[in-house]
């Protein structure tokens, strides 16, 4: 079977590397000149199914579970360390609206927190530790996904190369992202802004969640252990590539809050992009004739490819529907 | 007979516009606008505030999620929020005035980052520019008489007093204040706006002869928008219909004022 996958960003990725794995002849295409260069080059990389399940329905939970095994088994790029939660004491209250919503979770106290990061003991007397889960560096993460498609005989890659649904093909996979939206009218972008920090001066060996009620902050260790990647922010807007002042201005401040040694860190990557996303925030698997397009993931990037890119393959493989994500 | 002038099918009437829901809603920070859009039809409201400070970027990149909410068929009463000085709040009117093609703004000047509180200097400033400028403004201030009073002599036909700090959901913090209001102002529509946490409050309101409420927070954040919409709507309604049907007043049984005696029924 021949498939085109067009678009190399995590979604297309995942998918090529599914079906290759499945046997088929793939051939993706990509307008950049390499792997994961459009929204996922932003992304914050944590593989966190429960944590998100505060905003989002139980389906990305439920298909996000799947991504630990990939990220960790599959192709194992990423460190099951858990992920912490906390609040500043006048925000006890979001703690206490994310424990209500979420699971897999212990409760800690000022000195739990202390136990589990030494860096950020006694800055916060409550918070939400949640052990099972993981986080990547979504660089590292695209860039192995390029070199182990490079290596399969049954998969050809095409970098800098603009393509169309070809008939050639006995399927197409579209997962270009927001670059659909002329075919996919329902996508919407969301915008998410983020920086990179560098300082000697900071230990952090997971992801740290800050809640507040405007503007919740996350930083994640990066491959570098000197590397953090602080963000990100939501906003209705579709302007990719720019980030404003006061988003900058809240990142770190909320940085500066969770560890003051951020003040001395050097500010090494400022970015943002677009975040496809459908007026539900779910994904959603499009089949239209002999294309699929798999789009939506939102904030889910890293966390939901694996498990659409399994379905995306049964359905292009064995004519397999999903209602919960096809209807 | 109320003192506050009504309509006979109890219409609330803002800038010569009737409507008969009066709950106003936010659309920020649900978990998706398709559950905006459930909570939003749970509610039966007819006006939503939107913010486009933020959301505008550089080049009015908000487009789609404002077509969202244009597709939502309600009356759209865009804000200001996340403005803190005048011009940065006309600019943002004006552009509201655009991309909804409303007169209608609800004018927010932020004068605190914590507490979002109102700047009511720059307020009854930008609530001027914007009245001249043909804008039915929607003022967010807070329960203060004069700047009630000069907020009026502005322009505004609406006053919009908080309840509390805006996401705090600690509902009606000055219940005196908000009452002097009421009574200062008879014929001024009067919405309750920010601070509201639970239908109750919003119940409070209403009872109180507020004459609507506007809140967001405690139902996008709610555990379930949806039901916490439809409870909104079926409170405000129950507020309503209390301070109607005029509340009875209630007895303070700490200090006796009848003689003891003779009491029969001990």
């Amino acid at each position: 079977m021949q498939v085109q996958v067009i678009g190399a960003g995590i979604v297309g990725l995942t998918a090529a590397f599914e079906l290759a794995r499945r046997g088929a002849d793939v051939s993706l295409y990509e307008r950049r000149p390499g792997p994961g260069l459009g929204c996922s080059y932003y992304a914050g990389g944590m593989i966190s199914p429960w944590c998100e399940r505060q905003a989002a329905e139980p389906i990305v939970t439920e298909l996000g579970i799947e991504a630990l095994d990939f990220w960790t088994k599959t192709l194992p790029v990423a460190t099951i360390k858990g992920s912490l939660v906390v609040a500043p004491p006048r925000d006890r209250a979001d703690v206490v609206s994310f424990s209500k919503r979420t699971s897999e979770f212990e409760e800690c106290d000022s000195r739990r927190i202390g136990e589990i990061e030494p860096d950020l003991a006694d800055r916060f007397p409550y918070g939400l530790y949640f052990p099972r889960e993981a986080h990547l560096e979504p660089r590292d993460a695209t860039a192995a996904l390029g070199k182990a498609l490079a290596q399969l005989p049954n998969v050809t890659l095409r970098y800098s190369t603009e393509a169309t649904a070809s008939e050639k093909f006995d399927f197409t996979l579209d997962c270009r992202g927001f670059a659909a939206k002329p075919v996919l009218p329902d996508l919407r972008g969301v915008k998410g802004e983020m920086l990179v920090l560098r300082t000697k001066d900071v230990s952090l060996a997971r992801p740290i969640r800050m809640l507040h009620p405007r503007r919740p902050v996350y930083i994640v260790p990066r491959t570098d252990p000197h590397e953090f990647m602080v963000g990100a922010s939501m906003v209705e807007n579709e302007e990719p590539g720019r980030i404003t002042a006061r988003s900058m201005m809240e990142l770190l401040g909320s940085a500066y809050t969770i560890c003051p040694a951020f003040a001395e860190a050097e500010i090494v990557e400022v970015g943002g992009d677009v975040r496809p996303t459908y007026p539900d925030n779910l994904p959603r698997l499009t089949l239209r004739d002999r294309t699929l397009a798999i789009n939506g993931l939102y904030r889910h990037g890293f966390l939901l490819a694996p498990a659409l890119a399994a379905r995306a393959a049964d359905v292009v493989m064995k004519g397999a529907h999903f209602p919960e994500l096809m209807q | 007979m109320k003192d506050v002038a009504r309509a006979p099918d109890d219409a609330l009437e803002v800038y010569g516009t009737r409507l008969s829901s009066r709950l106003f809603v936010g659309t920020s920070m649900y978990d998706s606008p398709a559950i905006l859009a459930d909570a939003v039809r749970a509610s039966a409201c007819e006006v939503v505030t939107v913010s486009l400070r933020r959301e505008a970027g550089g080049s009015r990149a908000g487009g789609s999620f404002w077509d969202l909410i244009k597709s939502m068929n309600v009356r759209v009463l865009p804000n200001t929020a996340g403005c803190k000085t005048v011009k940065e709040a006309v600019t943002t009117a004006q552009m509201a005035r655009e991309v909804f093609d409303t007169p209608w703004i609800k004018l927010e000047v932020i004068g605190e980052d914590d507490t979002l509180q109102p700047d009511v200097f720059g307020l009854v400033e930008a609530a001027r520019i914007l009245s001249e400028d043909g804008f039915e403004v929607f003022p967010y201030t807070t329960e203060d008489l004069v700047v009630a009073e000069k907020l009026l002599g502005a322009g505004c036909k609406v006053l919009m007093p908080w309840g509390a700090p805006i996401g705090s959901g600690r509902g009606l913090n000055n219940v005196f204040g908000l009452k002097a209001m009421r009574a200062h102002f008879p014929d001024v529509p009067l919405v309750v706006d920010a601070g509201i946490g639970a239908p109750s409050h919003a119940a409070q309101a209403l009872e109180m002869g507020y004459d609507a409420v506007l809140l967001n927070t405690a139902i996008a954040k709610a555990g379930d928008a949806v039901a916490m919409a439809h409870a909104f709507k079926l409170a405000v309604a129950a507020g309503r219909e209390a301070w109607l049907a005029t509340p009875m007043e209630p007895r303070d049984m700490a200090a006796p004022s009848t003689p003891v005696f003779g009491v029969a029924f001990r």
